[in-house]
């Protein structure tokens, strides 16, 4: 606690209380100022309060409070704007002006009561989600928005467990998980999503132990299968966001091509003992994963992390700038890596980046792929109008 | 010479270096050169024909070069090249 809270101040018609006093001036009909941004308003106010920004407080407080003796009280987030717009205020001709000493968050800590704007979503009054309630770029919208989205990870690994954690976290409404395989020891050294009393349980299991754990608002849906040509396009149907931690060139190729088919996004992650590489495929927007790599190499050429080994936390790192690239497609934030492909060298610390494109005669997304996608919808039809 | 980035899971061929210089006017002379001095890159890189493989892509300055004229891209002692075979890791 500051000195000046301690020893609220007087400066002429400026005084500065505590909230237990300022709630009851507020009782006994002070007119209510609260002077922050919007962002911060929409996060939540008191009740009865009336928002004026700081720079509009000389424009417009004497038209909400004309009555220049009148009890006026006045916050902020913390205390020092609200000062400020006092102080404008006594130079106006008020007499009787009140600076809430500690602002909104310090009446939050003492348990007094606030409200969200009336169309506000329920998952804006929500304490968890606080720190990005205040942001303007996610706020009480944003928050919503995250809460109806589904993301889809394929494979709750390396790359899934630190996204499937920080997701959950952020409040992702709807976590898809799609893995086979169980918890090994030999995951342990990176795939932190799962714990040492677990080998041997099923990792989508594990993995919605732990999320659960961590924020039981989020719903798990657990398919405990193999993603193949079969069920990709059944898996996939209906979610905002697929991130791709497989570990096989056959299941990125299959995944790449129904996420095409579907036009769902796939944030594209892959890892080799201190690298990774990073790209954000939105179908028919940029590049997808074949026009990149039309074929994959032989595999003699391509060993996986088994067989070459990789360092714990790069995974983690890698599938951290997943799930911040996930997000940000979800609130349309940013630029996110879309025709880019971010290379980050552990060992040099440096993060470069090269440029992709779409390529025309790609065979998942290019122009013969669409004619032949359309031609094979439209058989059907023909057949049936035949 | 011109300096080319070598992938980790190309290293073991250039003897664990992260990058190696190789000369010509060309990005197809300058792998050509790379290949006669490290003589394992030669099936990674390239196919039989001399062109290249499409599981690797060659980026001169950040861009693909085969947006560029592929093989037969110019290139400086200043350019950068980088080599970039798919990879598949993520478990």
């Amino acid at each position: 606690m500051t000195a000046d809270r301690q020893l609220p101040m007087a400066r002429g018609p400026v005084r500065e209380v505590m909230p237990a006093e300022a709630a009851d001036l507020i009782a006994a009909g002070a007119v209510l100022i609260d002077t922050r941004e919007t962002h911060e308003w929409n996060a939540g106010h008191l009740e009865g309060a009336t928002l004026i920004p700081p720079i509009e407080v000389v424009e417009k407080v004497t038209q909400l409070a004309p009555d220049k003796e009148k009890q006026v009280v006045v916050y902020c987030a913390a205390g020092a704007r609200s000062m400020r717009a006092a102080m404008q205020m006594a130079a106006l001709g008020y007499q009787n002006v009140t600076s809430m000493a500690g602002g909104i968050v310090q009446w939050k800590q003492e348990g007094r009561p606030w409200q969200m704007p009336g169309d506000a979503p329920a998952v804006a009054r929500n304490p968890r989600y606080a720190r990005h309630l205040v942001m303007p770029e996610v706020g009480p919208e944003g928050q919503g928005r995250l809460a109806e989205s589904k993301v889809l990870f394929i494979g709750a690994g390396g790359l899934g467990s630190p996204g499937l954690l920080y997701l959950a976290a952020a409040g992702v409404g709807t976590l898809g998980i799609v893995d086979f395989d169980v918890v090994d020891l030999s995951n342990l050294q990176r795939q932190v999503v799962h714990t040492d009393d677990r080998i041997g349980m099923k990792k989508t299991q594990s993995a919605a132990m732990t999320i659960r754990a961590l924020n039981p608002e989020v719903k798990v849906v657990a398919y405990d299968e193999m993603l193949t040509e079969e069920n990709v396009d059944r898996l996939i149907a209906g979610y905002d966001v697929v991130i791709d931690g497989t570990d096989t060139f056959e299941t990125r190729y299959t995944l790449n091509d129904a996420a095409v088919r579907a036009a769902i996004p796939v944030v594209h992650a892959s890892v080799f003992r201190f690298e990774g590489q990073l790209s954000v495929f939105v179908p028919y927007e940029g590049p997808c994963y074949r026009c990149l790599y039309p074929t994959p190499p032989p595999p003699e050429l391509a060993p996986g992390c088994s067989v070459a080994g990789v360092l714990g936390v790069v995974p983690g790192v890698m599938g951290l700038l997943q799930a911040t690239e996930a997000i940000k497609v979800l609130l349309k934030l940013g630029d996110p890596l879309v025709g880019r492909l971010l290379i980050w060298d552990a060992l040099d610390g440096a993060f470069s980046e090269v440029t992709l494109r779409r390529d025309p005669n790609c065979p998942a997304c290019g122009q013969g792929a669409m004619v032949a996608a359309a031609a094979a919808e439209a058989q059907p039809t023909l057949a049936a109008a035949g | 010479m011109t300096s080319v980035r070598v992938p980790p899971v190309l290293r073991v061929h250039v003897d664990g270096q992260k990058e190696v210089a190789a000369s010509g006017g060309t990005v197809g002379e300058i792998l050509n050169d790379l290949v006669a001095r490290h003589p394992g890159l030669g099936e990674q890189l390239l196919k039989a024909d001399g062109s290249l493989h499409r599981f690797v892509n060659v980026y001169l300055n950040g861009q693909d070069v085969r947006y560029l004229a592929v093989l037969d891209t110019p290139v400086t002692d200043s350019d950068a090249l980088i080599i970039l075979p798919a990879m598949a890791g993520g478990a």
